[in-house]
């Protein structure tokens, strides 16, 4: 029975890591197919720090990202806080409505955003979407994600601690910034964190929606016609890895701050 | 609060690394003086990976163009011609210079979406050959300046097929190589291999010889082993595929890396010849800058330095010809006079001819109508599931009542 659990916990681990493995190794081809190996070389790399237009690409993903993982962050915070003073039944009608965007097909999301937007360009005499539309669309569908995180640690949270602090003298406002802030903090970070991949990943949505700008998704599908170049393995590459870099040392800090608690 | 804190000062340190990355490959642009800056920018929106973007010791075209005239180029990329009419008929996109193919260039100029060329603006047109003037798509030769063109021909794997065999396009319906073949997925590409084959015209309004282009095309599918576009590059690196139909311009990444892999032009019917063109699409807010651009990219020099890195084939002898030795003679590139009278440009169909065209293509690929009852299956399944999820809860609950 352990030999059978010790298999299968490495068949997930294969399965998970397995093709991850492949593309770094491959970003290393000399050769530029996919499936033969012609030696090591760093030519991908070289080629993808001279590629102005995959890096520009790279900076819309990253900028749009941030920007709209911050706004669906501040807005879903505050959304949550409204919504858990609701009680009954316009409680769970509010929370259907937020829940509804995440089961909706992205696709119809997609159509009906660029429809939108176009309609309000035309108003506004403005010609074209782009990064502005963008970050709108990346800030709604990640908001529901923000306020689903958030929800629990609130319910989680003693409601008396709020009115506590505001018995020994503290006006709400710094309250919710001394006691209600701190207690949610985790569900905020997740939800940063869950609106910034996805807000990356994103494809379907922001091929509608993208107008004149260029994101990094768009970008490699648009290479389907003639192949997908190895530069993208180099790129994912850099990415992977530095995202592994940023976990390691998250981790690391929370182990010493923790050593340092159980020290005092 | 420090997670949040940590989270962005990471992303400010890729962002930097990035920046800086980038900098440092742009400071290189030419000796000369560059124009001021004009403070337009011009969307220009083309193929993906289909201009020489300063990798590889080639020429940053966009850059160039930037420093000569001042006029910043925002260029975005596509994957087919589809998918660039939907986004220019959706709306919300308005692009200056879009580079189509052939049939679109026709259709988006029947369906008024094409603005008129100024040739005045655009002197560097007087390069572009005799046989790429008025074309068939484009009659009067009003809405397009070509960019690129080409043939379609046979990669095929020296080990296990003959050469010889390839000079006809009945070698991909060979039962021999059964299982090995690979086909276009799209159809006209596909449609057009049956109908070279059976003499037709790629642009027949003739239902009947749709007809028979299918039926033929069904007839192959048993031996096909899939309908693809870029993965035909791996499938035939890694063997498994023998015989695969592309495009020209791209022969070279393969051949090039892989000595029993070769290409080449079926001469016994003829094939396609497509041209990709240069046009602006109606009511771009910068006409006069896309001119600018579209005879930029006509300069024989520009389009030379540009066509050595993209692999296509120029429309212009003087770009030609300085060009490497090898390619100006290579006949995949710049292939004799009689296989381009044999070959053929394809037009816009009329709408009713695209629509029968993709319940065709439906049928071919899916093999038939069949694929609706499967469908319906389906979604009886999930809703029979549903309904037994239902009772049986309504039961459970009636017992623990009871």
């Amino acid at each position: 029975m352990k030999i059978a659990s010790k298999v299968y916990t490495a068949f997930l681990f294969l399965f998970l890591y397995a093709p991850i493995v492949v593309l770094v190794v491959f970003s290393f081809n000399a050769s530029s197919t996919r499936t033969m190996w012609g030696g090591f070389s760093m030519r991908w790399y070289e080629k993808l720090v001279q590629d102005q237009m995959l890096l520009l690409a790279l900076r819309n993903t990253l900028l749009i990202a941030v920007i709209s993982a911050a706004l669906a962050t501040a807005l879903g915070t505050v959304a949550a806080i409204g919504i858990n003073a609701y009680k009954g039944i316009a409680r769970k009608m509010i929370m259907n409505v937020t829940k509804f965007p995440m089961v909706n097909p992205e696709i119809v999301t997609g159509v009906s955003m660029m429809l939108l937007f176009v309609f309000a360009t035309r108003l506004f005499g403005d010609s074209s979407l782009g990064m502005g539309s963008l970050i709108i669309a990346h800030t709604t569908f990640c908001l529901p994600y923000v306020v689903l995180s958030v929800m629990p640690k609130l319910n989680q949270m003693d409601s008396h601690l709020y009115e506590a602090a505001q018995d020994l003298g503290c006006p709400p406002v710094c309250a919710f910034f001394k006691v209600v802030f701190p207690e949610i903090m985790p569900g905020i970070v997740t939800g940063l964190i869950m609106a910034f991949t996805l807000s990356i990943d994103d494809f379907v949505i922001s091929y509608f929606t993208s107008g004149t700008t260029q994101t990094l998704p768009i970008y490699i599908y648009s290479m389907t016609r003639k192949r997908i170049s190895p530069e993208i393995n180099a790129l994912s590459t850099v990415l992977f890895g530095v995202i592994l870099l940023l976990l390691l040392v998250i981790n690391l800090r929370k182990t010493k701050d923790k050593k340092a608690e159980v020290e005092k | 609060m420090n997670q949040v804190k940590r989270f962005f000062a990471a992303l400010l340190c890729v962002g930097i690394f990035l920046s800086a990355s980038g900098q440092t490959a742009y400071a290189d642009t030419g000796e000369d003086a560059s124009a001021p800056d004009t403070g337009v920018t011009i969307n220009v929106y083309n193929w993906g990976e289909y201009i020489a973007n300063g990798t590889d010791g080639s020429m940053d075209v966009n850059a160039e163009f930037t420093r000569r005239t001042g006029i910043s180029v925002n260029y975005t990329t596509f994957d087919t011609n589809e998918s660039l009419y939907s986004k220019l008929a959706g709306g919300g996109a308005s692009y200056d210079v879009i580079i189509p193919s052939d049939y679109m260039v026709s259709k988006m100029a029947r369906e008024g979406m094409l603005e008129k060329l100024n040739f005045d603006n655009i002197p560097n047109f007087q390069y572009i050959d005799e046989q790429f003037r008025n074309p068939e798509y484009d009659p009067e030769n009003e809405y397009s300046v070509p960019y690129t063109w080409g043939l379609v021909g046979i990669f095929y794997n020296k080990n296990y097929v003959d050469p010889d065999e390839v000079k006809s396009w009945k070698v991909l319906w060979d039962e021999k190589y059964s299982g090995k073949i690979l086909m276009f997925d799209n159809p006209r590409d596909t449609f057009g291999i049956a109908q070279k084959l059976l003499g037709f015209s790629f642009n027949s309004e003739d239902t009947n010889e749709w007809d028979q282009a299918a039926s033929l095309l069904k007839q192959q599918k048993p031996l096909v082993q899939a309908y693809v576009m870029d993965q035909i590059f791996d499938k035939m690196a890694g063997g498994d595929a023998w015989l695969a139909p592309y495009y020209a311009g791209d022969a070279a990444i393969l051949v090039e890396e892989n000595e029993n892999i070769g290409f080449t032009i079926p001469t016994e019917e003829g094939t396609n010849f497509f041209v990709d063109a240069m046009c602006i699409p109606k009511g771009a807010p910068h006409k006069e800058e896309a001119e600018a651009y579209i005879n930029f990219l006509c300069d024989p020099e520009i389009a030379a330095a540009n066509m050595d890195y993209v692999g296509y084939s120029t429309p212009e002898t003087a770009a030609k010809e300085l060009l490497p030795e090898e390619v100006q003679n290579n006949e995949i590139y710049y292939p004799p006079q009689e296989i381009l009278d044999r070959s053929e440009v394809f037009v816009a169909l009329s709408d009713e001819m695209n629509l029968y065209l993709d319940t065709l293509w439906a049928e071919v690929k899916m093999g038939g109508p069949g694929e609706t009852a499967t469908l319906i299956a389906i979604l009886v399944f999930f809703l029979l599931l549903y309904i037994g999820i239902v009772v049986y809860k309504k039961r459970k609950l009636k017992k623990q009542m009871s």
